[in-house]
């Protein structure tokens, strides 16, 4: 009796795993499925995991229409290299002193750091404040340094580096070396699973900036990726309310690019996560243990 | 989880802190010229912090500071210190909160919403992670790990085509569903009340394979005897969740609930304007506060009510984080910020 109700209740915790992972994997097979198909069968029968006619006339169109994808790609990829190696360096530094047990005035920058936490001033002033004061208005700057430092991630670093043994950079000192060249040479080496996380969530979190560019972006040249797929989103969503009132609106939604070209859109800004996420997701998952488990 | 460490640490720096400044006040004389000491000795550490220290005093503290435009009207030709008060001082304030039923609604969705997300996503979170645990098999349970993890890596700007794939009222999957079962279709995108269930949905999608990861690590921090002994007595595998594995989680559900019930007054901004396309129809249980001012301030241009509310929200913010900081703290001393 009791083993009958044992495999019961296992059978039920297979089926709640397996029908959520499928569930998690679905819509992105469903883009991919949606970007290869005529229009025509969209409309007609509905979005399909795999259409029955394959074509590629959405990423034909999308080709055609080049400049803007490539443009938006080169933003991103810009953007994600400077501002990852700067976040972990910036961020890396502050944790190397908030780390060192005797320095000076340690406590009083932890607090410095800390208070950064726990309030904030809003969205209203730090739009004015990097707007009217520091000129970030359509400027490469916008996307990269806002997000540069993170009292997380700080934290973060500066527990790991903590574990350091003080001896390390007491004999390297001993030999001459300056205090950059300890933080470089030897504390980003030792802390390489810390650092791995760091540098693996600050990348996916410039990859996937759209409010940055949302807020302080208005020339489309500097348009980040996500940035790009937002707006063509939103000019279908407004054709297609006003397509309903207007003739014109419905004229121009014809020439506009349908469904399979927002799903290719799609396919064409992930694509690069997607492709990598087999290979990274292991040091995500020990990323999320290091700050779980005390490392 | 990756917060609960650190907070452990914070509450000793605290505690530095103050007993530093006790220290430094006695020695007051010599405060002057070991600062100088100090800097000579360590100035090259000092040089590497700045960078940091400059980067959040931007962007940080001069908008803590920028919190004043609340009480100003404020122009953008004069700046924050140029513009003029407001007269009487509380007027945008008042604007806010009289017969502001917008403002009101954006309050009550942000909260409402935020407690939904907070009850359905703690619940499905724990019992997933509960459930990957118990799948003997390495390789489907890698699997499936994978794969509920996946969603956490899309911006939000992805998930709301995805949500257009399924919900749309031509093309959409669950639209064809319906169709497919002889029903009729359902304007999901016209239709507010539909709303709640779906961002909750949407929530649970995108985040519940990393809170699983997160509580999955602390299982897996459980000391095995306790299992063992359980099963010497004769305990099934469903009683030792019960009996061992929630109690032992406990303190780990309340305080991360408690750091999300402190971040209330915050919605996730992506969420709620890429995954509703920002469509006003869906204004009534979907607008909150961060969308509220977003329009304000970007569409409308009302600078004097979005920093109002603004205002509003952090400052509630900051009482609803010491709040429940504090409980946190009652509850268990070591896993408090401060």
């Amino acid at each position: 009796m009791k083993k009958e109700k044992m495999t019961v209740g296992k059978a039920l915790v297979y089926i709640y795993v397996i029908l959520f992972a499928l569930i998690c994997l679905y819509p992105f097979l469903l883009t991919m499925g949606g970007s290869l198909m005529t229009d025509r069968e969209a409309t007609l029968e509905g979005f399909k995991v795999i259409p029955s006619d394959i074509t590629f006339d959405s990423y034909r169109l999308i080709w055609a229409n080049k400049n803007m994808i490539l443009n938006g790609y080169k933003v991103t990829i810009i953007v994600t290299i400077l501002g990852t190696c700067c976040s972990v360096i910036v961020n890396g530094m502050m944790g190397y002193g908030l780390s060192r047990r005797q320095l000076p005035g340690r406590a009083v920058v932890n607090l410095y750091v800390l208070i950064t936490m726990l309030f904030n001033g809003g969205m209203v002033s730090w739009y004015i404040v990097c707007s009217r004061y520091l000129h970030l208005k359509d400027t490469l700057f916008a996307l990269i340094v806002p997000s540069l430092v993170n009292a997380w991630n700080i934290f973060l670093i500066r527990n790991y580096f903590s574990g350091v043994p003080e001896e390390m950079s007491e004999s390297a000192k001993l030999d001459g070396a300056s205090e950059f060249t300890i933080f470089f040479r030897i504390y980003l080496i030792l802390a390489k699973p810390v650092i791995a996380t760091v540098t693996l969530f600050a990348a996916l979190g410039y990859w996937n900036d759209w409010w940055l560019g949302l807020m302080l972006i208005d020339n489309t040249e500097l348009h980040p990726l996500q940035m790009l797929l937002r707006s063509m989103m939103a000019n279908i969503q407004y054709l297609q309310t006003m397509s309903q009132q207007s003739s014109e609106a419905q004229s121009m939604l014809a020439n506009v690019p349908g469904n399979g070209v927002k799903m290719a859109m799609t396919v064409i800004t992930t694509g690069p996560i997607i492709l990598l996420y087999p290979f990274l997701q292991r040091y995500f998952m020990k990323g999320i243990m290091v700050g779980a488990v005390k490392g | 989880m990756l917060e609960f460490s650190i907070l452990n640490d914070l509450s000793k720096e605290g505690m530095k802190v103050l007993k530093r400044k006790v220290t430094a006040a006695e020695n007051r004389k010599s405060v002057g010229g070991r600062l100088l000491v100090a800097l000579k000795r360590h100035w090259q550490v000092y040089l590497m912090m700045l960078p940091a220290a400059v980067l959040l005093f931007l962007f940080a503290y001069l908008p803590m500071g920028g919190l004043v435009i609340a009480f100003k009207d404020y122009q953008f030709r004069d700046g924050i210190w140029g513009s003029a008060w407001m007269d009487p001082w509380y007027r945008n304030f008042e604007i806010l909160f009289k017969n502001n039923a917008n403002a009101m609604r954006a309050i009550r969705n942000t909260v409402l919403l935020n407690l939904l997300f907070i009850v359905g996503g703690t619940v499905f979170s724990l019992a997933l992670a509960l459930a990957l645990n118990e799948v003997t098999n390495k390789q489907l349970k890698k699997i499936c790990q994978s794969f509920s993890f996946l969603p956490y890596f899309v911006s939000t700007v992805v998930v709301g085509i995805f949500v257009t794939g399924m919900l749309g009222y031509e093309s959409g999957v669950v639209n064809r569903f319906i169709t497919a079962l002889s029903g009729e279709k359902v304007a999901f995108y016209m239709n507010p009340a539909y709303w709640p269930i779906i961002l909750l949905i949407v929530n649970i999608w995108k985040g519940a394979g990393y809170n699983a990861v997160v509580y999955l690590a602390t299982i897996s921090g459980f000391d095995e005897t306790y299992y063992e002994a359980a099963k010497i007595d004769g305990a099934s595998r469903a009683q030792q969740i019960w009996y061992i594995s929630l109690p032992l989680l406990k303190p780990t559900v309340i305080i991360m609930t408690l750091l999300s019930i402190g971040r209330i007054m915050n919605a996730d901004f992506g969420l709620f304007y890429n995954v509703t396309g920002d469509s006003p129809l869906l204004y009534p249980t979907t607008d909150v506060l961060d969308t509220y001012i977003f329009r304000a301030l970007r569409e409308t241009g009302d600078i004097g009510m979005s920093s109002a509310t603004s205002f509003f929200q952090s400052v509630v913010g900051f009482v609803m984080v010491v709040l429940s900081n504090w409980i946190a703290r009652k509850y268990e001393k070591d896993s408090a910020l401060f």
